[in-house]
């Protein structure tokens, strides 16, 4: 499923000086560029939310009350921002290590780091499922830890820790590379331990690469679905998340819930998108 | 408070960057590392900091050894080439870290900070970013930075090569100025030898890891120790030939060689200034070309036996009356040196 | 100019940079070297020949080609829309611009299963788009022009995206620079303008056509996963998990792998190549 999702770097935006005036070719391919889009992505959506929507915001409840679709959305929400954050402090240790040591086997690493972007993510619930499932050595064993990994919330949380893993990585290194070391080096001189250099120098320019990596990769846990479905056991009311919810509720037939569910999420992932955009370009502006 | 290096020596891998160079800073002076670029100044700079250490040899500070000590606890102001400004930070911010760090109090902080920015002429611009800074404004925050602590040294790494030629001329009498009045023991890095000779008091001259001659700017140019300072130093004529009876004779030129034996190989080196030359027929050379470079005159010409030869002249000298391509020329030389040749000789 | 240091970035292994490197690594190991590792023990163990065998037997490799024909069509599509679109949102200024710049990035927001949901809605039975389907005779969802459909959204803004930053960066001077030489503007685009963005071509393409191998939900949704007619190779897999034909799943679930795993070493050497160039 959507396993490239969030590889796009985000949009220019206003930084573009060099603008054109078009011809009679340029305007009629700008007239079916916006109607290609406006079919394609706009109407779809758009039918989507309308269809969600038809029972107003109490019709939205009312499928948020149905049997288990809100301890799905929970628990969507609290694993999607344990994960997220668990990868800002991971992804910003190993954007670090990528652009600030050298050592043998680096650049494979790096490259190994966009893996869960460009392997579909059903394959990526296939592994845990086959590393941890209960009739695996290793599965068997955390099992009788007492800590089931697979068809349990574990499976979940390390599974979105797999999707969410280049965001905050690659967020955050262009904006490290740019980071001249002789500003540690000068807070060093002028005094300042290894922690104070950290927390005074190093972390404020990185911030908002590190929250709008975050962000995305949060975004990105939301609507996780392939390496969910194989790894959680859809178990209603425990490991159940809201896009196999909505994946229920279609096969069942009741595009009515599903589409109430979905707006919900899709207002989370639009209201998300501005913020993602503004981090993004703040990170961008402060590495002149 | 000076400084004495020690014999060192640095090796990034099997390169050698730093070879047994040792230092003498008196206190009080303003001293340059010169030199061409990757010789091994800033290396130097930044053993001194205490940012590199060195694989042998020592510091010494005020007279005592710092080596033990950690680049923080050394005391020591360093403005960095592209000045390392932290971005997030305002000017004052910038300025106050070093003392905040330090958990000095903060009334004396904000002293400190007001002071500085008054001394260095940053008024008005307290609560700018680095960015929002010109070149020579963000130099001077620099610099401020550094001395916030009140340091016992400053040390400065090309600290003018990041601004335009113009901001440039400021900076150094403005640099020279600052330094007359806090006196503080301050070295500082650079290429451009026009910038170490007009700005500093002692000029140490580094190539190739090695100290190749140190002394007042006087006594470098008049007197280069080695042909690399002799070369460095300006324009300069090359020419080799091998000593008969106390003299080296190349063409029309002859220098005195005293105490060389006979047959000895050895390389005569004329800066393009400590030449005269005029019209005169038949003379013993001929103009080739006659160029202006701005203030000054350059003349090519090639001398009967020896080869091209350049000379330089200020535009309106009365010697270049009559000098035009095609002429002949006699030549005076007021000074030339002689160094023994080296073995295989290095290309120009 | 400093003293050029040899190499600035030459690392003192101090014991606090071991630490965190371990870290990392340990991480990484963690998360994906173990699990893509375990995966290939576990084709290997039920032999890799019977596992051929058993993806066949399960009418596999048609799911397989199927899922190939769609994600050419995306790329070749979204080539064409992405390279015609970029040129428009960079280099042109209209009212409504910005709204379409947003609608670009919607399809990585919307989970897959809901983008299938959307289609369903749109063109599924009692959808909105049924009366003109029904005239027309045809039939998109639980047929194979749906996947395609879901496919080209979800990778519409890969190459869109990537052409986008190197017009950016590229600016207007050498189209300019062939315009005051003559060039009429179909010899610009394609004289100029298509070799200078060719390497932003290839990797949004290449990252267009990893993600439509691997699609997923939407097909899913959208396609029903009809064996023999809408099924993909990721919905083989799921339907062979659910059906307890483990050796299949982890079959294919292994060449998907291993295709990103290629698709990923293309990347690499195309942001290189680009490094190189810039």
């Amino acid at each position: 499923m959507a396993a490239l999702m969030g590889t796009v770097r985000p949009s220019p935006g206003g930084a573009s000086p060099a603008v054109l005036k078009p011809g009679a070719a340029g305007i009629a391919g700008r007239g079916l560029f916006a109607s290609w889009l406006s079919l394609l992505v706009a109407l779809p959506l758009a039918v989507l939310a309308w269809h969600g929507l038809e029972g107003g915001p109490s019709g939205v409840l009312a499928a948020l009350e149905l049997p288990y679709a809100w301890e799905a959305l929970q628990l969507t929400l609290w694993t999607s921002a344990v994960t997220a954050i668990l990868n800002a402090v991971m992804g910003t240790a190993t954007a670090w290590v990528l652009v600030r040591y050298r050592f043998w086997g680096r650049s494979l690493l790096s490259m190994l780091v966009d893996l869960p972007l460009a392997i579909p993510t059903l394959v990526a619930g296939l592994m845990i499922v086959n590393l941890f499932g209960p009739q695996t050595p290793l599965g068997a064993w955390c099992k009788g830890l007492g800590f089931p990994v697979a068809f349990a919330v574990p499976g979940i949380v390390l599974a979105l820790l797999f999707i969410n893993l280049p965001f905050v990585v690659r967020s955050v290194e262009p904006v490290l590379m740019d980071l001249d070391p002789a500003e540690e080096e000068a807070a060093v001189i002028l005094g300042a331990r290894t922690w104070t250099t950290l927390r005074r120098v190093l972390l404020p320019p990185l911030a908002p690469a590190i929250a709008g990596g975050t962000l995305q990769g949060f975004a990105r846990a939301l609507a996780e679905f392939g390496s969910i479905v194989v790894v959680s056991g859809n178990i209603p009311g425990r490991t159940l998340t809201s896009p196999v919810f909505i994946f229920g509720e279609v096969e069942a037939g009741r595009t009515e819930a599903a589409a109430a569910v979905s707006v919900v999420l899709l207002a989370i992932a639009i209201g998300l998108q501005p913020a993602v955009r503004w981090l993004n370009r703040l990170a961008g502006a402060r590495h002149v | 408070m000076g400084i004495r290096v020690e014999h060192i020596t640095k090796r990034f891998g099997s390169f050698v960057a730093v070879q047994d160079v040792s230092l003498q800073i008196r206190p009080g002076e303003l001293s340059a590392l010169l030199g061409p670029s990757g010789g091994g100044k800033s290396t130097i700079l930044r053993i001194i900091s205490g940012l590199e250490t060195a694989d042998e040899g020592r510091v010494v500070i005020d007279g005592q050894s710092v080596d033990h000590l950690h680049a923080r606890a050394r005391n020591i102001g360093f403005v960095f080439q592209h000045y390392a400004l932290f971005r997030h930070m305002t000017v004052a911010q910038n300025i106050g870290f070093g003392l905040e760090v330090r958990k000095a109090p903060k009334e004396s902080r904000r002293r400190r900070v007001a002071d500085l920015i008054d001394l260095l002429g940053l008024q008005g611009l307290e609560d700018r970013l680095p960015s929002q800074l010109s070149g020579g404004q963000r130099q001077r925050v620099a610099v401020a930075r550094a001395l916030a602590p009140e340091p016992k040294v400053l040390l400065l790494d090309e600290p003018f090569s990041a601004v335009d030629a113009q901001v440039r001329e400021e900076l150094r009498r403005w640099l020279r100025r600052l330094h007359d009045d806090l006196h503080v023991t301050s070295i500082f890095v650079t290429h451009d030898q026009s910038e170490a000779f007009s700005v500093a008091d002692r000029v140490f001259i580094i190539n190739e890891g090695r100290l190749e001659q140190s002394g007042t700017p006087l006594e470098v140019l008049d007197d280069p120790a080695t042909e690399f300072v002799a070369r460095f130093l300006g324009e300069v004529n090359v020419y080799d030939g091998r000593v008969h009876e106390g003299f080296l004779r190349v063409g029309p030129i002859e220098v005195a060689a005293r105490d060389v034996a006979d047959g000895t190989p050895m390389r005569m080196i004329l800066r393009a200034y400590d030449l005269k030359l005029w019209r005169e027929e038949p003379g013993v050379g001929v103009v080739r070309r006659v160029l202006l470079l701005g203030d000054r005159v350059k003349v090519e010409a090639v001398l009967d036996g020896a080869g091209p030869l350049f000379a330089q002249f200020p535009r309106r000298s009365s010697l270049l009356k009559g000098i035009e391509p095609g002429c002949r020329i006699a030549v005076e030389v007021s000074t030339a040196r002689l160094y023994p040749l080296p073995a295989d000789p290095p290309g120009p | 100019m400093s003293d050029a240091r040899p190499d600035p970035f030459r690392t003192r292994w101090l014991p606090r940079r071991v630490a965190l490197l371990a870290l990392v690594v340990a991480w990484m190991a963690l998360l994906l070297f173990v699990p893509l590792g375990s995966l290939g023990v576990g084709v290997w163990t039920f032999g890799p020949l019977a596992v051929l065998d058993q993806i066949g037997e399960a009418g596999g490799w048609p799911a397989l080609g199927r899922t190939v024909v769609v994600a050419i069509v995306s790329v070749v599509l979204n080539g064409v829309v992405g390279v015609a679109g970029a040129i428009t949102l960079v280099r042109h200024r209209f009212w409504g611009r910005r709204l379409l710049d947003m609608l670009v990035d919607l399809p990585l927001a919307v989970s897959p299963v809901m983008t299938g949901l959307a289609f369903l809605l749109v063109f599924g039975r009692g959808g909105l788009a049924e009366p003109l389907l029904s005239a027309l005779g045809w039939k998109i969802t639980f047929a194979f022009p749906s996947l395609v459909l879901a496919t080209v959204f979800v990778t519409l803004p890969f190459v869109l995206r990537e052409v986008s930053h190197v017009l950016v960066e590229l600016g207007t001077d050498e189209e300019a620079a062939a315009a005051t030489l003559g060039a009429s503007s179909r010899q610009t685009f394609w004289r100029i303008t298509l070799p200078n963005i060719r390497h932003g071509l290839t990797y949004g393409s290449t990252l267009t056509l990893a993600r439509a191998l691997g699609e997923f939900g939407a097909v899913l949704v959208v396609g029903g996963a009809i064996e023999g007619r809408t099924d993909t190779a990721t919905t083989f897999i799921f339907t062979a998990v659910d059906e307890r034909h483990e050796p299949a799943a982890y079959g294919m679930a292994l060449i998907l792998a291993a295709l990103s795993m290629a698709f990923l070493v293309v990347l690499e050497r195309l942001k290189r190549r680009q490094a190189r160039e810039t």
